[in-house]
């Protein structure tokens, strides 16, 4: 015998009135058949029998009210189906109270992770960040097919910044491909190739646009790993310039690291130099994982020195310390390393010794380096071009608080976009960004000078 | 292997139909029958939690596109989307302890109803965004285009998702560089509670590449060969080289969107007319006992598949819980 359960016919009904009886003892029934309705708070529903068999009683009368979800409503003669024993069972299963939740698997330790280190006399070269992005992109194409480009104007026109110069020429137009000017659908379709184990490079004219591909970053390629179980891996590179570009006003200069830095199932990268460029670009299209990586159209131009290696790669989740100091912590990313590097140089005739730390990746944050430098200066300023509220300095100062409370002599402070969308005016626009001035302005005012 | 019905019903040219094909067909649909209505019925018991689409009414599309498929091609669809993975040759208990969110679900738990995957059959999911496996299908072909290797990705979606923007610049990126891809359209004639002359200027979904240059054409959905024949024609152009197919599956959801929609925007009469007069697995049936199959042979399906379900059941309610250890797993891979 088989014995017929009030069902829950929505994720929050708990009881409900059997209105109407469509069967009645001695019907053969069978599975798929209408056999009753069910009125909840919500609607009048209809119940399908699962189980064939012939009806042996009727056990709660037409126009009951309050009836319990999981309640034997009518009883079956015959058939197979799962006793309501087993049912129990499973019920007890399903509400029994969860484990303890364990601690994160971050607190499994990692290897500590370095820079590679070159000898005395290796020697450098000079390159620009637009080459050394393009030499990455280069080199790792030689290495592996499945890595190929794609993106507007990213072949015949060069890079609408001219950073994928000559990759066409080299590749062909099997893996340097232009697409039509469409975020939403060419992410997608770099997220499927991801999926179906190429490795693509998707470069985004400016990340602004990419706001409109951003359900493809987080919802199909950051999640996808998790929600299958593991059994989906997405190799996948989203590049391009972000943050204040000069003039562009309000819907072209924005930074959206503390966006994707929020999401778990991402790496986040923003380089500031060539070298960060060339060993990152590398390292983030080798990676198994879907990597946002974050650009700075105004230093595309800037020339910086880089080791003349073979295979110059450097490594995710590693801080850089760019400049040694004493006094006071100063975090930065991408362009805004530079300010922060002069602001130092500033006050350093003034007597206050700055140490400025590179974060290079946003996503997983090297927050033991940042202690560290707490730890040694006491004082922190974060710098970062997008807008303060919820962004990439208030994490930081978050994990300093909660980690090396006891250590800092003042609070830290945050340097960032006034919280206003980018003016279009020349005078307006350089109110808003950060500068040097209101650098050294913030270490004045944490070292109390 | 004996040479059977013709299917007499729906005047099509269906000289090779075989008995053994008859039969398969017939026991892959009522399959995902009966697997939907204990999904159901779990749901119910509160087994299932949240969303749970089920694809009672549509089997016809899933089971005969499949048959066109060859091994390496890949599927992917939306939420409603347990049809397609038991089609495609997925593990009924790995579904279903799934819906039940258990360690031995197809994505350990960590999924659920509208997020299942399975590289080894070639299913990419089970997408809870509407439209978005539109974009993913059209990359899946990319990566066969790019590789040369003869595959072709089906990429279903609804007739909601239909007039999604992403659809069309995936449309236009499949034609224009001539991607392997067959656009399935699951046309159920409701999104959610939206009728689809209440959500589309145009309601020939068939033609909704046209201004891309890729053929369409509509399909009986409820007729298992009608939509196999499709997918052969649909998918040797695609295979081809001459890039993207749509095809417009006209076929009807028996249950409510999901499993909290009473259904109240069409008539009992409308779903009763479909079910007594349309119904695919009855099509079936009905060709079955044209080709002089009999009865005992087709109970013992009935009985087999009756099996194969609560042996699902069974495994999907005492498979345990995830352990709370997996909360932290599967979020990166390691480099």
């Amino acid at each position: 015998m088989t014995d017929i359960l009030m069902p829950a016919l929505s994720p929050t009904m708990e009881e409900g009135t059997l209105s109407k009886w469509l069967i009645k003892v001695g019907d053969e029934i069978s599975a798929g058949q209408v056999i009753a309705e069910i009125e909840t708070d919500k609607a009048t529903m209809e119940v399908e029998a699962v189980d064939e068999g012939k009806v042996e009683a009727i056990l709660v009368d037409a126009g009951t009210e309050g009836v319990k979800v999981n309640t034997p409503i009518a009883r079956l003669e015959g058939g197979a189906s799962a006793s309501p024993a087993t049912v129990q069972a499973a019920l007890e299963a399903a509400v029994a109270p969860a484990a303890e939740p364990v601690a994160a698997a971050a607190a499994v330790p990692k290897p500590e992770v370095r820079d590679p280190e070159f000898p005395e006399g290796t020697p450098m070269v000079k390159i620009t960040v637009r080459d050394a992005l393009r030499d990455a992109m280069a080199e790792e194409m030689r290495r592996d097919d499945a890595v190929f480009l794609m993106g507007e104007e990213v072949a015949q026109y060069q890079g609408a910044y001219k950073v994928s110069r000559g990759l066409l020429e080299e590749f062909g137009d099997r893996r340097v491909i232009d697409t039509p000017i469409t975020e939403m659908g060419f992410a997608g379709i770099g997220s499927g190739a991801a999926m179906a184990g190429l490795k693509p490079i998707i470069e985004f004219m400016t990340f602004n646009f990419a706001m409109q591909a951003i359900d493809h970053i987080i919802n199909s390629s950051a999640k996808t790993l998790y929600m299958s179980g593991g059994q989906i891996k997405s190799s996948i590179v989203f590049r391009g310039p972000n943050g204040a570009a000069a003039r562009v006003a309000a819907q072209h200069s924005q930074d959206y690291s503390a966006w994707y830095a929020n999401v778990p199932g991402l790496k986040v990268l923003a380089p500031y130099d060539a070298a960060d460029a060339k060993g990152l670009l590398k390292a983030a299209i080798r990676d198994p994982n879907p990597v946002v990586f974050l650009e700075h159209e105004m230093m595309y131009g800037n020339e910086f020195e880089i080791p003349d290696v073979e295979d110059f790669v450097l490594p995710i989740g590693k801080a850089k310390i760019q400049r040694a100091g004493k006094d006071v912590t100063i975090t930065a990313h991408s362009r805004m390393v530079g300010f922060a590097l002069k602001a130092a140089e500033q006050l350093a005739a003034e007597g206050i010794d700055v140490e400025v730390i590179n974060l290079r990746t946003l996503r997983p944050l090297d927050t033991a380096t940042i202690i560290a430098s707490v730890k040694k200066t006491n004082r922190l300023v974060t710098v970062e071009e997008g807008w303060g509220p919820c962004g990439i300095g208030a994490e930081v100062a978050a994990r300093v608080v909660a980690e090396a409370f006891d250590d800092l002599d003042a609070p830290p402070l945050r340097v960032h976009q006034e919280d206003v969308p980018m003016p279009y005016a020349a005078n307006l626009e350089a109110m808003v960004v950060p500068s040097v001035e209101k650098i050294v302005k913030a270490v004045k005012a944490v070292t109390y000078r | 292997m004996a040479r059977a019905a013709k299917a007499s019903d729906s005047g099509k040219k269906l000289s090779n139909v075989s008995k053994d094909e008859l039969l398969k067909y017939y026991r892959e649909m009522v399959l995902i029958r009966r697997f939907e209505e204990r999904a159901g019925q779990l749901y119910g018991m509160g087994l299932i939690g949240g969303f749970c689409h089920l694809y009672i009414g549509q089997e016809a599309v899933a089971v005969g596109m499949e048959a066109a498929s060859k091994d390496g091609d890949q599927v992917i669809t939306g939420y409603r989307d347990h049809g397609h993975m038991l089609a495609a040759g997925m593990d009924p208990k790995a579904v279903m302890a799934e819906l039940t969110g258990r360690a031995g679900g197809s994505s350990k738990g960590k999924g659920g109803s509208m997020h299942m995957f399975d590289i080894a059959t070639g299913f990419y999911g089970g997408h809870g965004i509407v439209g978005a496996q539109v974009s993913l299908g059209t990359g899946l072909a990319f990566s066969d285009y790019y590789r040369q290797n003869g595959n072709v990705s089906f990429t279903y979606f609804g007739d909601g998702a239909a007039n999604q923007g992403q659809v069309y610049e995936s449309f236009n990126m499949a034609q224009l560089w001539k991607l392997p891809v067959v656009y399935v359209i699951e046309n159920n004639e409701y999104a959610m509670g939206t009728s689809l002359a209440r959500a589309s200027a145009t309601v020939n979904l068939s033609q909704r590449g046209a201004s891309f240059g890729i053929p369409g054409e509509t399909v009986d959905g409820m007729d298992v060969f009608a939509v196999k024949d499709a997918a052969e024609r649909a998918a040797e152009h695609a295979r081809s080289g001459k890039g993207p197919y749509i095809l417009e599956m006209k076929t009807y959801r028996y249950r409510g969107h999901s499993m909290s929609d009473p259904a109240k925007y069409r008539s009992k009469e409308e779903v009763e007319e479909v079910k007594t007069t349309r119904d695919p697995i009855d099509h079936i049936k009905t060709m079955l006992q044209q080709a002089g199959v009999a009865e005992d042979e087709i109970k013992a399906i009935d009985a087999d598949v009756k099996a194969i379900v609560l042996e699902a059941v069974e495994f999907a309610q005492t498979s345990p819980e995830p352990d709370p250890s997996e909360l932290f797993t599967d979020i990166y891979t390691e480099a």
